[in-house]
């Protein structure tokens, strides 16, 4: 009897866990599904409650033959694949060689580097943007993808706490027997720590993979070339140029969200697994 | 000479023991003071001598013809007073072009080649030092280090130096330098009534500090505006942050919880937010509640959700921390699922036994394991919301403008973070460099302060050798 009200009562609350996870989901579900039905929708006369509250049910791929056709988003994608594959490259190795120094190897300043490193990483990006302009001009590198790279990723470095982490978890004996052997640092690197570290590798690349294809800020300082755009920015812009720019290509800009969307989706899926062991692994530890 | 002194010479550090070398080195050392490369040539380095006489030729060769011009006005007091113009040549009787100077290149380039200085200056040292190393094997009847050996010891014990080479030069140009101007800007009065090179700007102390922080300009003064950003700032970072982590950590031990099924589903319902770029969620929403957006066509009302400038603009408040629950909850859900995983079963098993209800289970069990945990992640969160510059800056822009409280002079908006309201002193029509140098000064001793505490009061900052 006992147990049966108590199976009841667990009955119960399951239904309102449910119901909660279920509206809770349709909240966050919600604006997608209506940013992936507006990229869809055949693209309607202008006017706000047209643009947003759509008169007709009728779907078509007309959005995203318009992105492609005439807009500039195709060499803007171009733009953003190039930026992000060599920035994500350069991060990395950065970030997997001062980590692993700060980590595995024992030096005289490397407590007042790490300290340094951490002070530098709290100093606001905005405030030096200016300055980072000026430099770049200084090198003849503004308008151009290089000078995107370079301040992507030139500032690498700082953001070595979440993989000096997982590095301090290996244990030492794996180096030693290696040491034992007569090898060297450059190969216990490469041959004993890499291929120990592919979770916080993924969860470093997919991190710095994404990074140019979500700022404008700094594009927008660095870049005035409507050629030499990111994708970021040019969607921005896309709908926050002009006054008229919202009403005129709502649709468009979701088409091309939806396309940003759906190469981040694919790549955080095929890699979901480690970039939760990254996470879990370096960036939590009590 | 000899064994005594070479001791004392290694305690000392830096500088100082460079010149005891002087004292105890041979010739050979001496004249490596003025002749870079002379100590390490002469006794058959020749390719590490090489290359300090060219650094040495190289750096000489940059500062007469470049830097030695912005150093010397650096340290001259004033950044610059010719203006770019025309003068009259009296011998000619015709007017001169005449070079201006531009007080903005001049703090830039000055800055950079004080870095080059010092990097100078330590690559000097290490040249002195490398060859009073020859001097000591030498005398010990040793060989010198031949190249090879050299280059073995760079892969060996000083493997860190060039692993951290290249990830420095990146720092050094793209952070320290932009970092050091941005400060210097603090104390000059660099704004729009004082933009090179139509008009040069100058040192002014800290007139700039005086301003921010001084009251007599009243409710409309700088002070005064600050102080209310700076609190809404706190504010915004606290609710931002607690709200995510709480409803993050409820929603994933809802899924957590025994007997609910498909788990994988509910957590990719929500995780699949991620996906989308956060300015085109913040762009979205944005138009979503527009004066004249989706949500009031909807309802039929004409509530200004993002615009309200009554009772302090509390409304745009509000919105503000609840869109960014939208945005930020899937990645808390993502992290606190990992880790109530990983909670040992037999806390629960063990409460259950004492006859616990699931609130004292909660309260006593997984929140304090959870924030043992996650402090260090929540204190990041916290320092990256104070920083939050898209949330704020996409969905209000920092408005509305709210005339009571927030003087004209000082640009500052009714929902600005720290942050954006720098960006709006710097992009402005009328920018102030030097006031947004200062707010930059100040969020960063907050945010170091904060970040500094938590990072070497974590056990994983003690013990990071624990697991190895």
């Amino acid at each position: 009897m006992k147990k049966s009200s108590a199976k009841f009562r667990r009955g119960v609350s399951n239904t309102l866990v449910y119901a909660l996870l279920a509206t809770l989901g349709v909240l966050w579900v919600l604006p997608i599904v209506y940013l992936i039905y507006t990229a869809f929708r055949v693209t309607p006369t202008t006017g706000i409650i047209n643009t947003l509250v759509p008169d007709n049910l009728r779907l078509g791929i007309g959005n995203f033959s318009r992105l492609f056709q005439e807009t500039m988003f195709p060499k803007w994608l171009g733009n953003t694949i190039i930026v992000s594959v060599s920035s994500c490259v350069l991060t990395t190795l950065f970030i997997l060689m001062v980590s692993y120094a700060l980590s595995r190897l024992r030096f005289k300043l490397r407590k007042p580097i790490m300290n340094v490193l951490l002070v530098l990483g709290m100093f606001p990006g905005f405030m030096s943007m200016i300055a980072v302009y000026f430099i770049l001009k200084a090198m003849g590198l503004t308008n151009s993808l290089l000078a995107l790279v370079m301040v992507y990723s030139g500032s690498a470095a700082l953001s070595y706490y979440i993989c000096k982490g997982f590095f301090d978890t290996i244990p030492k004996a794996m180096e030693e027997a290696a040491i034992l052997d007569g090898a060297s640092q450059p190969i216990i690197f490469a041959k004993i720590i890499l291929p120990l570290a592919k979770p916080i590798i993924v969860y470093t690349v997919l991190t710095s993979f994404i990074a140019p294809w979500c700022d404008f800020i700094f594009v927008n300082t660095i870049i005035s070339d409507r050629e030499k755009y990111t994708v970021s920015l040019g969607l921005y812009k896309m709908i926050n140029a002009e006054k008229n720019s919202f009403n005129d290509n709502f649709t468009t800009f979701c088409a091309g969200a939806f396309v940003v969307g759906a190469i981040i989706v694919t790549l955080f899926m095929s890699m979901q697994r480690y970039y939760v062991e990254g996470v879990t692994s370096g960036a939590v530890k009590g | 000479m000899g064994e005594r002194t070479e001791k004392t010479i290694k305690k000392r550090k830096g500088l100082p023991q460079t010149f005891y070398a002087f004292k105890d080195g041979t010739a050979y050392t001496r004249l490596s003071f003025p002749f870079m490369g002379f100590g390490q040539i002469a006794r058959g380095q020749i390719a590490k001598g090489l290359l300090y006489m060219l650094t040495e030729t190289a750096f000489i060769l940059y500062i007469i013809f470049f830097g030695g011009k912005y150093i010397a006005h650096l340290f001259s007091g004033d950044l610059g007073r010719q203006l770019a113009g025309e003068r009259w040549n009296e011998q000619l009787q015709i007017f001169e072009k005449v070079r201006g100077d531009n007080s903005f290149l001049i703090l830039l380039y000055g800055v950079m080649s004080i870095v080059i200085a010092l990097l100078f200056i330590w690559l000097w040292s290490l040249n002195v030092k490398g060859s009073y190393e020859n001097d000591v094997r030498i005398r010990k009847g040793e060989q010198v280090k031949s190249f090879r050996e050299d280059v073995r010891l760079l892969l060996n014990e000083r493997f860190y130096a060039p692993l951290l080479a290249l990830p420095f030069v990146g720092l050094l140009i793209f952070t320290v330098m932009p970092l050091v101007f941005m400060v210097l800007i603090a104390f000059t009065n660099y704004n729009y009534a004082h933009m090179p090179p139509g008009k040069l700007f100058d040192w002014v102390g800290f007139a700039n500090f005086r301003t921010l922080f001084s009251l007599s300009g009243g409710t409309s003064g700088f002070a005064f505006v600050f102080l209310r950003v700076l609190v809404w700032t706190f504010v915004w970072a606290f609710f931002a942050t607690f709200t995510n982590y709480f409803l993050g950590l409820i929603i994933a031990m809802l899924i957590h919880k025994k007997g609910i099924r498909i788990k994988m589903l509910w957590r990719t319902l929500f995780v699949i937010a991620i996906a989308i770029p956060q300015f085109v969620t913040l762009l979205l929403m944005q138009k979503i509640l527009d004066g004249d957006g989706i949500l009031n066509k909807l309802l039929g009302t004409n509530i200004l959700w993002l615009t309200d400038s009554r009772h302090l603009s509390l409304l745009p408040r509000v919105m503000i921390i609840l869109v960014n629950i939208w945005i930020g909850v899937p990645y808390t859900l993502l992290m606190c699922s990992g880790i109530l995983m990983n909670i040992p079963v037999d806390y629960y098993e063990a409460a259950k036994i004492d006859g616990a209800n699931s609130v004292r289970i909660f309260m006593h069990i997984t929140l304090p394991y959870m924030l043992h945990i996650t402090t260090p992640y929540l204190i990041t969160q916290f320092v990256g919301n104070i920083n939050n510059f898209n949330v704020i800056w996409l969905l209000t822009g920092g408005g509305p403008v709210d005339n009571l409280h927030y003087g004209g002079g000082t640009q500052a908006q009714s929902t600005d973070l720290l942050v954006t309201w720098l960006y709006r002193l710097t992009t402005d029509q009328n920018p102030k460099y030097n006031v947004a140098s200062v707010i930059g000064i100040v969020i960063f001793v907050i945010s170091a302060v904060l970040s500094l505490i938590t990072f070497n009061r974590t056990s994983a900052a003690k013990n990071e050798g624990a697991f190895q």
